[in-house]
């Protein structure tokens, strides 16, 4: 438990005004696009909230986690948040990309986004961070099937808010295999109630150790983990389920799909971690054989993510893709089912969040630079145009092939250091190192191209405004931050699993 | 094993039924049809929980007066309500994402005047065809 109560009350309350900012945002005039820096304010507020509940958490030297209470019904009946050291570092690194994609994407989304829909983008934006705060500080299952939906739409949305058939088609196509998702997770969440008697996951987590004991309803059990693991995989685009994401991430405007690439899978996959640990146990995943399954989903995603973004010449698409990849690193953490595994996928988390709004943010400059042309032929030499988007793709592509310094290097270090007491050791070390070349593959060809001069037919000088370099400048320091300081981060994480 | 199917055949219904519109959900290629399969869906979750929550004998979760004055409230009288409330909130769930769903799939009609994913598809790859290459007969006009 916490003594500080302001601490103690900022899970609530981050959920809570991010909601109330949402339902209030319609009301607001629509000039000087009030809306919109509403709405980064709220998110603002609520990551140096965030970072005070991290400091309150974690400045005494003991792990503290703590539940809060939802309305007036204790434990077993009632609703519950919940929140440690690893909550609250997710929700702030959650608020600070979001953040950063919405002040970096800032005039592109005038741009793409009709005056008359920008207060609307801003709602969505609003429930997307509510709805990813609540799936981070959640302990109740069935409150994140609701905000599991509740994101859905927000994320369907912000896909279709940019007019245009090309984007209705892919916001259709995201939201029905987004709906299968959510519709196997409602029904896992039903079976487990049923078997278990509780929805709150400490609860779950006693009924399910006995029922391993005893023996009883193991093919429900195992039915209904296989159930929420796919539904959740689908809708964290696990690779052989993330046939929607390129068009979904690809056709949206830039904020969209740095939102989209960067948070909303996040949400999901942290989901299935807090089932993984919270509700089942490792030794219950390991029993039932869920954690192969994921290593070796997680394997083929690392490759054939990376094997399907060599074949784009969409830059935005080739980044979307990528971000199967990034994903397929997430999901080999957590398949080798160790509490080293899921520190090293947590902290892949952070840095996914953090390069991947960058690159798209990145690629919008450049591609504006080259007259909102996305086929990689058409941005040669836009770097000496604009060149904070440049730098931030140069650093973007370091950090996910892994170079030391960048952001990437440290989150694949740990994961290979957290693969070492498993027995697919040399299944991991080959899946990293053939991914970290074929990422190679397609980034350096892009950093080459930006990079030649373009004789012919130079790009025009487009103004650059000073919130984009702003908002590049801390996506590059974060960047350096978590490629050369990484330990006590991890440290910070691992301190958090250990008490999740 | 046939004799829990006919204990249970609300379960067994509604696994049926989830299945049916799962498979609806997924290979149909008609929106309207893939809408209706989520309904399908989403109900049969309905009935699965209606059915477990629902324990013979016992009342609704509403206080029950005693005849002298005062409330029963012995826990065994009533069942338990979370599942009641779990389906009113799957409802409430079900109904913003099929009205969302609707209103995309309109958006789609409008455009391409077809209500099949893959039509529409092949409408978007033929404009987009014709629209590149109006914009090299434009071109060679310019170098001409």
């Amino acid at each position: 438990m916490i003594d500080n109560m302001v601490a103690f009350n900022i899970p609530f309350v981050s959920i809570f005004m991010l909601m109330i900012a949402a339902i209030i945002t319609p009301l607001l005039p629509r000039k000087k696009r009030i809306p919109e820096k509403l709405s980064c304010l709220v998110i603002f507020i609520v990551a140096i909230l965030s970072a005070y509940l991290l400091y309150a958490l974690t400045s005494s030297g003991q792990d503290i986690s703590f539940n809060f209470p939802m309305g007036h019904f204790p434990a077993p009946w009632g609703n519950e948040l919940r929140a440690g050291p690893l909550e609250a570092v997710l929700s702030l690194v959650f608020c600070v990309a979001m953040l950063l994609s919405l002040t970096g994407n800032f005039s592109s989304t005038a741009e793409d986004i009709p005056a008359s829909r920008r207060q609307i983008f801003s709602v969505l934006v609003n429930l997307l961070t509510a709805s990813l705060l609540a799936l981070t500080y959640t302990n109740d299952l069935f409150t994140a099937y609701v905000f599991i939906e509740i994101n859905t739409i927000a994320a369907c949305a912000i896909v279709a808010v940019k007019e245009g058939p090309a984007t209705t088609r892919a916001a259709l196509r995201y939201l029905i295999m987004s709906l299968v998702g959510s519709g196997l997770v409602m029904i896992a969440i039903c079976l487990l109630y049923d078997l278990t008697g509780h929805l709150l996951m400490q609860n779950m987590h006693g009924a399910i150790q006995v029922l391993m004991i005893t023996r009883e309803y193991a093919m429900p059990l195992t039915v209904s983990l296989g159930l929420v693991t796919t539904g959740l995989a689908i809708k964290s685009a696990l690779y052989p389920f993330a046939a929607w994401l390129p068009d979904a991430h690809g056709t949206s405007t830039n904020a969209s799909s740095a939102i989209l690439s960067g948070l909303v899978l996040k949400g999901h996959v942290f989901t299935i971690i807090k089932i993984f640990y919270r509700v089942f146990g490792l030794e219950v995943i390991h029993a039932l054989r869920m954690d192969t399954v994921i290593f070796i989903l997680g394997v083929a995603a690392m490759i054939m993510g990376s094997v399907h973004a060599l074949k784009q010449n969409n830059i935005k698409r080739m980044i979307a893709w990528s971000s199967v990849a990034q994903i397929g690193y997430i999901f080999l953490g957590v398949g080798l089912n160790t509490v080293a595994g899921i520190a090293a996928a947590c902290l892949h988390i952070i840095v996914h969040a953090c390069v991947k709004p960058m690159l798209f943010t990145a690629a919008g400059g450049l591609s504006n630079a080259a007259g909102h042309k996305k086929e990689l032929h058409a941005l040669m030499g836009t770097f000496y145009v604009n060149r904070w988007a440049g730098m931030g793709l140069i650093a973007g592509a370091c950090s996910m092939m892994g170079i030391p310094a960048f952001a990437g290097f440290a989150s694949k270090l740990s994961l290979t250091l957290a693969s070492f007491d498993n027995k697919f050791i040399v299944w991991a070390l080959a899946a990293l190192a053939t991914s970290s070349v074929l990422n190679a593959l397609y980034y350096v060809p892009a950093v080459i191209v930006i990079l030649t001069h373009n004789k012919n037919n130079p790009p025009k000088p487009a103004p650059v405004t000073k919130l984009y370099k702003f908002s590049m400048f801390v996506f590059l320091m974060i960047n350096f931050y978590l490629g050369l300081f990484c330990v006590p981060l991890l440290r910070l994480i691992t301190r958090g699993v250990n008490v999740l | 094993m046939l004799e829990n199917l006919l204990l249970n055949h609300y379960e067994a219904a509604a696994v049926i039924l989830s299945g049916i519109g799962l498979t609806n959900l997924l290979l149909q290629r008609n929106l309207i049809k893939k809408i209706i399969g989520l309904n399908i869906m989403d109900t049969a979750v309905y009935l699965f929980l209606a059915a477990k929550g629902y324990v013979a004998g016992r009342a609704a979760p509403i206080l029950i007066e005693k005849a002298g004055g005062g409330w029963l409230t012995s826990s065994s009288i009533y069942v338990n309500p979370v599942p009641a409330g779990l389906v009113l909130t799957g409802i409430v769930v079900s109904v913003s994402v099929t009205a969302f769903s609707l209103a995309l799939t309109l958006r789609l009609y409008e455009h391409y005047g077809t209500l099949n994913i893959d039509e529409a598809l092949l409408k978007m790859t033929q404009e987009q065809e014709e629209l590149e290459a109006k914009i090299e007969d434009a071109e060679e006009e310019v170098l001409a």
